[in-house]
């Protein structure tokens, strides 16, 4: 692997990917595209909430899926995480619960591309207990 | 957790929830001096002082949907178990700092984990925000400010798998190269 460490590599890099970009941003807007929050809160992190982010980010870009993967806080599921919450174009946000390296696999080649739903899926109707 | 690094993590979901727009983290390490320090400062809105006071307690939340807030008590402990000390100081509407204190040498300090996958990760995520890094060893210090990389990449978002790639690299090199204990 060649060495990097300057900012000129950078400048660099980012003509090369300048040209994708522009592509990217005429013909789409953000809700183009597939969108992922991690649940990133101390339940998520300790579940390996990182772990999880990483691999959409490195999977999606393997697999040539144009997406979004952010972080969020937590959204009340401890017990389920890690918790992902995906929103594919003009569709309702899904949230899944235990999602392992595994399931993250079958999240992208079955709910993302094919848009068929897997088994993990917290229902949204969810309400915790009020004290 | 696991590592100091998820720590970090943790706590940077706290400046963000804080709302704010400059978080500083530096990491201080000395072997001669046996220390191991982690520093976390934002600009956020800060906590009042009754708050402040319960904010070590397990069962001291700002959220509504659970009611424990582990991530500084589990952070406290680790600290005060490796021989080390907690503090954690806030001015409302001014921001909070926190510090942690490790026995660079103490079996139970956590190893450092994946610092720069956490830094990186954390800005791309929240880029409206800016982190500054500091690394600081008995062999010189490194830098990582968020200013700089959106400088370098002219208005393009740091939230893209090869920017987010190079940036963990760039990291981990310069932080190999002043010699960092992992």
């Amino acid at each position: 692997m060649t060495k990097v460490k300057s900012f000129a590599d950078l400048r660099m890099m980012k003509e090369g990917l300048e040209n994708k970009l522009n592509l990217r941003e005429k013909s789409n807007h953000p809700e183009s595209l597939v969108q992922i929050r991690v649940a990133m809160a101390t339940c998520g992190i300790a579940s390996g909430a990182k772990t999880i982010m990483e691999y959409f980010i490195d999977e999606l870009e393997k697999r040539n899926i144009e997406a979004i993967v952010t972080q969020t806080g937590c959204m009340g599921y401890c017990y389920a995480e890690p918790t992902i919450e995906v929103t594919l174009p003009n569709q309702d946000a899904v949230v899944f619960g235990f999602v392992t390296e595994k399931k993250a696999n079958e999240i992208i080649e079955k709910y993302i591309k094919n848009n068929e739903l897997v088994d993990g899926i917290i229902p949204v109707n969810y309400q915790s207990i009020e004290n | 957790m696991k590592e100091l690094s998820l720590h970090i993590l943790d706590i940077l979901q706290n400046s963000i929830t804080a709302q704010a727009n400059l978080i500083e983290i530096e990491v201080f390490e000395n072997k001669m001096k046996n220390v191991y320090s982690i520093g976390i400062k934002d600009n956020g809105k800060g906590m009042s002082e009754e708050i402040l006071s319960h904010v070590t307690d397990p069962y001291c939340t700002s959220r509504t949907t659970r009611k424990v807030g582990l991530g500084i008590p589990l952070f406290k402990q680790n600290a005060e178990r490796s021989e080390g000390s907690f503090t954690i100081n806030s001015v409302l509407g001014k921001g909070t700092v926190l510090k942690a204190i490790f026995q660079h040498n103490n079996i139970d300090r956590p190893m450092l984990g994946d610092i720069a996958g956490v830094i990186v990760l954390t800005a791309a995520a929240n880029e409206n925000i800016r982190f500054i890094f500091t690394h600081t060893t008995e062999t010189g210090e490194y830098i990582f400010d968020t200013d700089e990389i959106k400088e370098a990449l002219g208005g393009m978002s740091i939230n893209q798998p090869q920017v987010i790639r190079y940036l963990k690299e760039m990291i981990r090199e310069n932080l190999t190269e002043i010699n960092y204990s992992k």
